[in-house]
């Protein structure tokens, strides 16, 4: 089997669409418009994410230009509700972003505090609901939290995108306990690790743990290098995958030896 | 009248939602628009009426996580 055969043959599902990378990626802070497009081709990335903010340069044409570049990556785009701290404000900026990206999709953000940026489970689970009545595809960013994710499950979230660290923290998978309880519980419905990562490890160990993809943003456009950096975690999500299709072995307390005992020459 | 549009106060004759987007030069632009926060479609701007004291809110596509 090659790694190429591989990505073929694993295709991820989200909403009925069959995506082949498992690598999102987001499309805020790269050095340039140009670092940002040589780093979403050399991610492999089939959904990128991006956001509504306020036109600035009075005639449109800045949040134009930007639409004509996501048009030229041939990706499937994912607004966000970064910001909103209110389950009314995600709904009426998701409401705004359906029209503008002409997409049902949506990653749903409802921020409790801004220190953290950590996800305010109430709002989230309401605006969830009501955007799912309004025709929504809902993919929310939520924490690891069983019960938070029984909740948007029955609020019809059919992906769920709990984050491994506050968002651009670097940190890594904070609580690899409760992201495996909750892979555990929903073994068939996809999960992306969002928010937190900061090395290609994090992303790789996240895949081996089962989860079905990542979304990485800043540990890409923060890199020395963005597009070398793109490649090595798509590298990671690959490798990770592979090795989680391929069954890792338990760790065990004891050595045991891996040359064959009998058969040791006496000398 | 006075309103304030993305936070910033501005007096205009502007009577509706889709008037004002053209004279800010929205008209043809990649636009999402909120009138007092709520969600304003294109297909409804031209029948936004406004009011002094309004907030509209005029978004556009940019990058993100």
């Amino acid at each position: 089997m090659t790694l190429a055969q591989t990505k073929t043959a694993d295709s991820l599902s989200i909403y009925g669409e069959t995506v082949g990378s498992r690598l999102l990626l987001g499309t805020s802070q790269y050095p340039s418009p140009d670092i940002l497009r040589r780093s979403v081709e050399a991610s492999g990335s089939e959904i990128v994410t991006v956001s509504l903010r306020r036109e600035s340069s009075g005639d449109g044409k800045a949040g134009q230009r930007f639409f004509d570049l996501l048009k030229s990556f041939g990706a499937r785009v994912l607004p966000n509700t970064a910001g909103c701290h209110t389950a009314r404000e995600a709904i009426t900026t998701a409401h705004m972003a359906r029209e503008v990206f002409e997409t049902d999709w949506i990653k749903l953000e409802v921020i409790a505090n801004d220190d953290t940026l950590q996800p305010d489970v109430y709002g989230l689970v309401d605006a969830a609901e009501k955007l799912t009545r309004d025709g929504f595809k809902v993919l929310p960013y939520c924490t690891e939290d069983l019960s938070v994710a029984q909740r948007l499950v029955g609020a019809g979230c059919q992906v769920l995108m709990p984050w491994a660290a506050p968002i651009g923290s670097a940190r890594g998978l904070m609580n690899p306990y409760g992201l495996r309880t909750l892979r555990a519980f929903y073994p068939d419905l996809p999960l992306i690790v969002d928010a937190g990562l900061g090395a290609p490890s994090h992303a790789a160990l996240a895949l081996e743990m089962g989860y079905d993809g990542v979304l990485i943003n800043t540990a890409v456009a923060k890199a020395a290098d963005s597009v070398a950096m793109a490649v090595a975690f798509a590298k990671a999500v690959e490798a990770g995958r592979l090795a989680y299709r391929s069954g890792i072995m338990p760790p065990r307390d004891m050595a045991s030896p891996s040359s064959p005992v009998a058969g040791l020459a006496l000398l | 009248m006075k309103i304030t549009v993305n936070g910033e106060a501005l007096a205009t004759d502007a009577a509706t939602l889709d008037s004002l987007c053209r004279e800010l030069g929205f008209a043809d632009a990649k636009i999402a628009t909120a009138l007092n926060g709520a969600f304003v479609p294109k297909t409804e701007r031209a029948t936004a009426a406004l009011a002094d004291g309004d907030a509209v809110e005029i978004l556009s596509p940019r990058q993100g996580g």
